[in-house]
This record gives structure tokens, sequence and C-alpha cells, in this order.
């Protein structure tokens, strides 16, 4: 076990308690409650149904699809579906809010409760539970910066659905935050029911903050509202649960408020206290039945799931050999993992899996990063990357060569074959061309070879170089070795 | 002139299919009659070019031998329906220019089926009231008049109340209405007409403009209860854009209209006999049960226990229906805007000229009945009543096939009275919100007049979904009380 994570004060060691509350836009064509598109970036208003703009006498109508993509969700996160759950209005007036309340689920949402698992570094794992999981309507967008004294309005995001996923107060660190965001992230664009993308708002997050004397009951906590990246929430962390340890500290006590991250500054704000608190007067909305599902259908949706991170990663461990970080790392992503599995899986099943998922893991994702492309627009496919792999397996070229085959790969599209070809770069295997060179080599360097025969052992990396480079890095390094070896030996 | 007025509804649909009359005669006909009873302040907005185009399409194709159930037949719209590019104002100052770019399912239904459209007819204001009087246009008065005293104005009840007025006094030959409480079964009692609240579920809500969600149902306000059954099955039908629209098919309502009652039984629920219930309440009342046991049903005694908390509940539960449905009226997007210094002052400004006192009233009393702290004690106790009442009846129609009441507690009174004390205004939904609550079909069928000379109505409740029953029983009470009589207008016309 590592150490737990603590907030050292003046009167000893913190614990720092966290639970999230993360929105995720769902992917559906349509929204929650009208048949508007949700495409991200379209004109102004331009995605706004009379529904949307709450217009007189309209009424909301549930997307089915959306039900489905929470029930997916719901089953991902291992929770309990309910049969029946309950929509209900959250009253409140706001500018971008044109109905002047939210349809949302309070008392009975569509998910119960579930759980998470996160891989910590070292090996270690930690359940997180997940409280619930619930429907509703996003608002719209205030643009206050478009006009001196007027505020504009957008509905393209109005009515627009989200997930709502509580987490129980189970994290107790930053790095455990990210880790479980990062999961439930990885979860969601598993199942294609959310994309994940932060820096988009099609995943925000609420953050729960308390700290405590490690044992003690859970102390008052402080929600910093609608923070947008990972490492945000981390420093926001830090910073709210430094800032109670001070005032408990100085003898004061931590009111109940929602907070905002600035992130400019690092720092966490006052918003609005408990008791400037909005009272949203829930209740059913009357213009929705209450939401029954059917067994049937939520069996056929758990049949449809596709193959968790979990299981995935489990799976790659037993049936391809990885290491557990290899694995992790390779099934962080759908793509990535599906892109190795092609990969493994060609060539006549001759390719060694831990071989493939070194080439994925340091090669290809080191080279997309570094020109900073996604996976999707990797110009070696799990086809190339596979020959040139199958080029190093029958002894074309070294693993040496192999690299520069693959940056060429890399800038130029081309096959790894025909780069072999093209600049001859196969293998030397012939034993007289090599024992050509070594002898030149040799002769070259007898004062070396005197040092060598005299006891200095080291020299032979340097024989094994130059005559590495004389072939142009085409030489079997086996053979250079084999008979390095003996004529030096010998 | 006055003969082509004098054709209800059925009347006017056989002769336009015998081609005796022409649409644009008997529309043209309506106009004037509106136009000759502008004192009646039954209309917001007339719609006369639109009747015109309409009655003149509607006449090419009945020359072809075609058209829909209610071809040519020209109707007045309660100004709660939206309709497409005709302003629409639920009689309230926030939607001043409000003009609708679509139209609502009921209405139009009903223009699918041929109807044509007159204009739109007065109200109380987002249908809140029990005499139209708190209409942002000024009160619609009643087309009769006291036998003794011929000059106070009275009213022609709420919330439908100008659709009422219009259909009376001739100035429409048939007219929407909605109920949410009462709000067409009372009018219709106040002005000797027949008027249907279908069941819960039965005509789209799409398009009207809401008040309480889980009790507003359109239905038709009629000369006759076959009228009613007409212009019913036109209006009702599942619409997938209403999620509490019924899919239960709609049954021929025409087809079993004159069965009769016999063998029938009826239900007379003691809960209804409320202490100072004008004696005139209880006679017709008393004649109704006769008539109908004259015609061969039986009358059982049955009890709704918890009727007596009916109107309470009514009063918690549209109240915090209508607080959040008319959020949105916030001047952001349509209607009125009355700027200020913030946001929240631009709202106050806005709701604070744009709603009228009864209004502003039931948005407060809605919003306190959900308030943290008073949401158990209040909406969630009404709540659990309502389903107490919903049983009342589910047990009453274990027992009887349809049940018999007066529809409201008095006959028409006067402009201004009980304006200043709501609880008393209120009480005129005593006989219709216990339906209203259980989301059953009613009907109110007029059955004689008051001594003041006034129309009273009788109420036939039925099962749910069950309107074949209900028109049949109220189509037996409509034969026995031979209700012929007019108001004093309509003389000589």
């Amino acid at each position: 076990m590592s150490e737990p994570y603590r907030i050292q004060g003046e009167t000893g060691a913190w614990e720092v308690v966290i639970g999230l509350e993360v929105h995720a836009q769902v992917i559906s064509k349509s929204k929650l409650f009208s048949g508007s598109a949700t495409t991200f970036g379209a004109g102004a208003n331009t995605q706004v149904s009379l529904v949307d703009a709450a217009m007189p006498g309209m009424l909301p109508v549930i997307n089915r699809e959306c039900v489905d993509q929470a029930v997916r969700t719901g089953l991902a996160l291992e929770a309990k579906i309910n049969p029946v759950s309950v929509f209900d209005r959250k009253n409140y007036f706001y500018a971008d809010l044109p109905q002047g309340y939210q349809i949302s689920q309070y008392e009975q949402p569509i998910v119960g409760e579930g759980v998470v698992h996160l891989d910590l570094p070292d090996s270690e794992t930690k359940e997180v539970g997940i409280e619930r999981l619930h429907l509703e309507q996003d608002a719209g967008k205030s643009l206050h910066d478009q006009h001196p004294s007027k505020s504009y309005i957008d509905l393209n995001r109005s009515g627009v659905a989200l997930m709502e996923i509580v987490s129980k107060p189970d994290l107790r660190s930053p790095e455990d935050t990210a880790a479980y965001i990062k999961k439930l992230r990885s979860i969601l664009r598993y199942i294609g029911t959310c994309d994940g993308n932060m820096q988009e708002g099609s995943m925000r997050c609420d953050v729960n903050v308390s700290v405590r004397k490690p044992g003690d009951e859970y102390g008052t906590r402080c929600e910093i509202k609608n923070v947008n990246s990972i490492r945000f929430v981390q420093q926001a962390i830090e910073y709210e649960a430094r800032r109670q340890v001070e005032v408990l500290e100085e003898g004061g006590s931590i009111k109940q408020e929602t907070r905002l991250f600035d992130a400019n500054r690092g720092e966490t704000r006052s918003m609005r206290s408990k008791e400037d608190a909005h009272d949203y007067r829930y209740f059913p909305d009357p213009d929705l039945l209450p939401l029954k599902l059917d067994p049937a259908r939520v069996e056929a949706l758990k049949a449809a799931l596709p193959e968790l991170p979990d299981v995935k990663k489990a799976r790659f461990i037993a049936e391809y050999g990885l290491s557990v970080y290899d694995a992790s790392s390779l099934i962080e992503e759908r793509a990535i993992a599906d892109w190795y599995e092609a990969l493994v899986k060609g060539g006549n099943g001759k390719r060694d899996p831990k071989i493939a998922a070194n080439w994925t893991i340091s090669e290809l994702f080191g080279a997309l990063n570094k020109a900073g492309f996604d996976l999707a627009d990797s110009p070696v496919s799990a086809d190339a990357l596979g020959g040139l792999i199958d080029l190093i397996g029958d002894g074309t070229i070294s693993g040496r060569i192999a690299k520069d085959v693959f940056a060429e790969m890399f800038e130029t599209g081309k096959d790894a074959a025909a780069i072999v070809e093209e600049k001859g770069l196969r293998q030397v295997s012939d034993t007289g061309a090599i024992e050509a060179i070594v002898d030149a080599v040799l002769a070259e360097n007898q004062d070396k070879v005197a040092e060598f025969r005299s006891g200095k052992d080291k020299l032979f990396g340097f024989f094994v170089g130059q005559t590495m480079k004389r072939s142009g890095g085409k030489a079997n390094p086996g053979m250079v070795n084999e008979l390095l070896k003996a004529k030096l030996t010998g | 002139m006055a003969g082509i007025l004098d054709l209800d509804l059925v009347a006017a649909r056989d002769a336009l299919r015998a081609r005796e009359i022409s649409s644009t005669e008997l529309t043209s006909a309506y106009l004037s009659r509106i136009e000759a009873t502008a004192d009646l302040n039954a209309y917001i907005t007339v719609t006369a070019d639109k009747a015109q185009a309409m009655a003149k399409a509607s006449d090419e194709r009945l020359a072809k031998g075609e058209g829909g159930g209610l071809e040519g037949l020209p109707i007045a719209v309660k100004d709660l329906f939206c309709t497409e590019g005709v302003l629409t104002t639920a009689a309230s100052h926030i939607l001043d220019g409000f003009k609708p770019t679509y139209e609502s399912t009921v209405t139009g239904n009903l223009w699918s089926a041929g109807a044509v459209m007159l204009g739109k007819t007065n109200l109380d204001e987002f249908a809140m009231g029990s005499s139209s009087a708190t209409s942002y246009y000024g009160p619609p008065v009643n087309p009769w008049r006291g036998a003794q005293d011929s000059e106070t104005r009275l009213v022609p009840g709420g919330s439908s109340g100008g659709s009422a007025a219009a259909v009376s006094g001739w100035a429409a030959l048939a007219a929407t209405g909605t109920d949410t409480g009462g709000s067409i079964r009372q009018p219709a009692s106040l002005t000797g007409i027949v008027g249907m609240k279908p069941s819960y579920g039965r005509c789209s809500r799409w398009g009207i403009v809401a008040f309480a969600s889980s009790l507003d149902q359109a239905g038709p306000m009629t000369r006759t209860v076959h009228d009613a059954a007409v212009m019913l099955s036109a209006m009702a039908g599942h619409d997938p854009k209403d999620s509490t629209s019924a899919a239960e098919p709609l049954p021929d309502l025409e087809a079993t209209l004159d069965s009769g009652v016999k063998g029938l039984r009826i239900g007379v629920p003691a809960e209804y006999r409320v202490d100072g219930m004008p004696t005139e309440i209880s006679e017709i009342w008393a004649k109704g049960i006769a008539w109908l046991k004259d015609a061969g049903a039986e009358i059982i005694d049955i009890s709704l226990p918890h009727t007596q908390y009916a109107l309470a509940t009514y009063y918690i539960i549209a109240p915090a229906e209508a607080s959040s449905n008319l959020a949105r009226y916030d001047g952001v997007r349509y209607g009125l805007r009355v700027d200020g210094g913030s946001l929240d002052e631009m709202y106050a400004n806005t709701r604070g000229e744009g709603f009228g006192a009864e209004v502003q009233r039931r948005v407060l009393i809605g919003t306190y009945v959900l308030s943290a702290g008073y949401y158990d004690a209040y909406y969630r106790k009404a709540q659990r009543v309502r389903t107490l009442i919903r049983r009342d009846f589910d047990e009453a129609f274990g027992k009887v096939d349809a049940i018999l009441t007066p529809t409201a507690p008095s006959d028409a009174f006067a402009i201004g009275a009980n304006e200043d004390d709501p609880v008393k205004m209120y009480l005129n939904d005593v006989f219709t919100v216990p339906a209203s609550l259980a989301g059953l079909p009613g009907l109110s069928v007029p059955a004689g007049l008051s001594a003041r000379g006034l129309p009273l109505g009788l109420q036939v409740l039925g099962r749910m979904f069950d309107e074949p029953m209900v028109l049949r029983v109220g189509r037996a009470i409509e034969k026995a009380a031979t209700f012929t009589s007019r108001p004093a207008m309509l003389e000589g016309i």
C-alpha cells in the first residue's frame, strides 16, 4: 500500500473526502424531449425547436434513445436500473432557461447504486460507489460579451440530454479523483453514451470536498461547481482542502456553500451560501408519465453492450501475457484496444503480442503524441505496423533498422516492405559478407584488438558498433556478435 | 336569416351535405351575428377573412361530395388554443402580440374535419376563474338576463365564458372550451348550453396554453348533446406529441346516443348535497333523477366520501402546476417585456404588469405550496387526497354506470360579484372539480330555469373513457327536459 494522501496541518494530518457529480452529455441525434439536433458548434439558435424555446402550449416527449443511453451507462456502472423513474421540474428563473424550469429526476432516478473500479499506481485498486444516475435537460447559453449592455442567448444546448452521475464520497485524493474521472470517461466512451470531451463541455464536474482527521465523522462539505478539466479538478481539490484545513485550524468552521474554481488564480471562491441557495420547488412534471422500463428492453441493452474496459484488461493480461501497465494503456480507449487486437491477430497469428504491445505503446503512441494526432489520424495502420513487425520476426530487418523504417512509414504512409526494398535496408545474414566486414574492421583497429586481447573486454561493443556502422546497420546483429567473438577470442 | 342561425350543428351539417345551404351563407350569417352581438364581448379576435376563405374552400369540397365530419361548420375557438398566424392571448396582457407559428392539435383536427374558424373567444386570464371577468380584454357577457332584472349584466361563467356566450348568443354554431376544474361545464350551465369535458387524455393538450397540466382538457361547447358528440369526435384522438394523450381508441359517439337509459344504474352521491345549496339547485337535481327513473334507469344512492376535500385539493394542485407552467412568460422570448435595470427587475416588471391579480394570486399560492418545508404538508398531501378521490369514483363505478349531480351551485351571477372574495368564486367549482381530479368525463346539460329565469345545468359523470355512456345519459336528460328556452336577446332574430 502506498501512503494515503494527507494534508499536513499544524494540528496534524488531515484526510480529504471527495465526491463527484459528473454531468455527461448524452450522445444522441436529438434532444431529451424534442426532435432538435445536438451537433456541437452549430450557428447560434439554429438547433432550437418550439419545445426548446418553451413556446406556449408546447409539450416534452421523451427521446427513447436517450433513455437507452442512460440504461447502457447504468449497466456499465454495474448499477441498479430502476423499472420506474419519474421526471421532475426543477424551478428557477434564468434567461437561458426558457421553460423557467429544468426537467430532471429528483426522488426517483433512472439508475440507482453502482460501482467504478479504479486502477491506481503500484497495481493498487479501489472501488468508488455510484450513488445514482439521472437524466436531465441542459440549459441554453448566455453570452455576456457580445454587446455593451445586453446579453445574448443561444438555445442550441437548451434541452440537450445530460446524465448526472453522482459518486459516493469515496475518493480520498486528487489522484484518486483524476483516476475516477478518467475511468468513468473511458467507460462512457466504450459504450458510446458520452464523448467525454471536457473542453467542449460535454463532460463537466461538480466537486464536493470536505476534510477531517482520519477516523472522524465527515466534515462539512463545499461544492465546487463546473470544473472543466481533470487538471483543474485536481488543483481545485488541493486548494480547497488546504483552505478548509486552514479555516479549521484557526478555530473557524466550514460553511456549506457553493464555490467557483478560478483557473487563472488556481483558487476557489464563494459563489453562494446554503442560506442563499435556490428553493427549486421540485415536483413531478405533469406533462410526462412516469418512465417505465420493460425488463426485456433492459436485458436486450445489456446483451448488446460491448466488452467493458475491466473485462478487456483482464483478458489482455490472460490472453496476451501483457503486464498490467501495458494492458491498462491499451484498453483505456476502445479504439486503441481494437487497433491493438487487429495488429496482434493479423499476420496469421504469428505476431508476438508483447512485441506488438511495445511497438504500439512506445513507437506508435510516441509518434502520435509528437505529431499531435489521434489514433484515427494515424498514417500507420494496424496492418502496416504488423507488416513491419513481421519483417523483424523473419529476420528481414533488425529492430534497430525497424525504428527508422517506422519513422519513414509514419512520415510517408508507405508500406514497410516497400521502404526496406527501396532503401536496401534488408538485413545482411550472409556469413561471407559479414565476415569480410568484420575482418576489415579488425584490420583497421589492430591496436584496439590488442587492448581487447589484453583484457579490456568492454571494447567488444566498439567492434560491434563499427561493424554495424560499416554495414549500414543492415548486418544481422546476432551473426556479427558470433563472428566477432570467434575472431577475437579464437 | 334567423332560419339559418336556428340550425344546430347537426342540422346545419345535414343541410350543408344536402346542399340546402352553403357554408359561405352560413358563415356570413354568423359573422353578421358576431357584429350584432359585439356587446357580449365574446370574442377577443374575429377572423372574418379567414372564415370566409375557409367557407369557400368547404363549399368547393362539398360541391364535389367531399368533406370531413364538420365540413363548412363555423365555430369559435377559446383563445387558449394556439392558432397559426392568429393572435393568441390566453386573455392575458403578457401575451401581447403573440401569433403562434403553429396550430394546436385539437384545432388542427377541427380544421382537418372541415370546420370554419370564426375567431378566438374571451376567457378568464390563463383560464383562471369562474366568471371570465379576469380577462385582460374585459368580461364577456352572458346573453341571458334575469326575468325581473334585464339591466344587470351577468357573467357567462368561466373560464370558457366567451365560448359559452358565443354559443348561447348564436354568435357561433359551436365552440371549443377547455376545462381544468369546471371551465367548460360551469359556463355551459350558466348559459343554457351543452358542455363536455372528456376523459383526461382524450384530446391532445399540444398547443393549448397550459394552466394545470394534469387537469387541463379540451372539449366541445354546443347547443345539443348530439352536437357535442359530433364535435368531440373530430377533436379527440391520440397525439404522439402529448405524452399524456390516451392511446384508447374513440368509440363511435353518435351510434349509442339514443340508446336510452333503460336498465342503467345511475348514482346519486350523498356528498353533493352541500350545506347552503339553493333549493332550486336541489329541485333541478331531483327533477333530473325523476326523468332518468321515468326513462327506466335504476337510481342508486352512492357515497363519494372524499368529496369535501376536492376543492381544497384542487386549489393546491392547480396553482402549483400553474406557478411552474407560467414561468415561461418571462419577457425574454415573446409577448410583453417591460425593461428593468437588471434581469430580475425585468422579470418583476414584466410579470407584475403582464399578469392580472388572479393569476398573480395563483402563482403565489402555487409557489408557496411547492416551497421547501411546505411541500409535504400541501402538495404531497393533496396528491394523496387526489388518489383517494379517484378511488371513491372507482368504487362508485363498480355499482353504477353514470353519476348525476348539479353542474354548478347557482345560476349566473352579476358581473363584478364575488370578485373581492376569491374563495366564494372558487366555490363555483365545487361539483365539477372532483371529476377533474379523477380525470373522468363530465357533461353539463341544460335542465331548466331558476326562479330568476336563468338556465341551470345538470352534470353527468362517467367512467374513464366512457364518453358514450355520458353522452347517452345526457341525451336522455336533454330529451326529458325539453329545454327550449332562449335568452331574450335571441327573440325576433
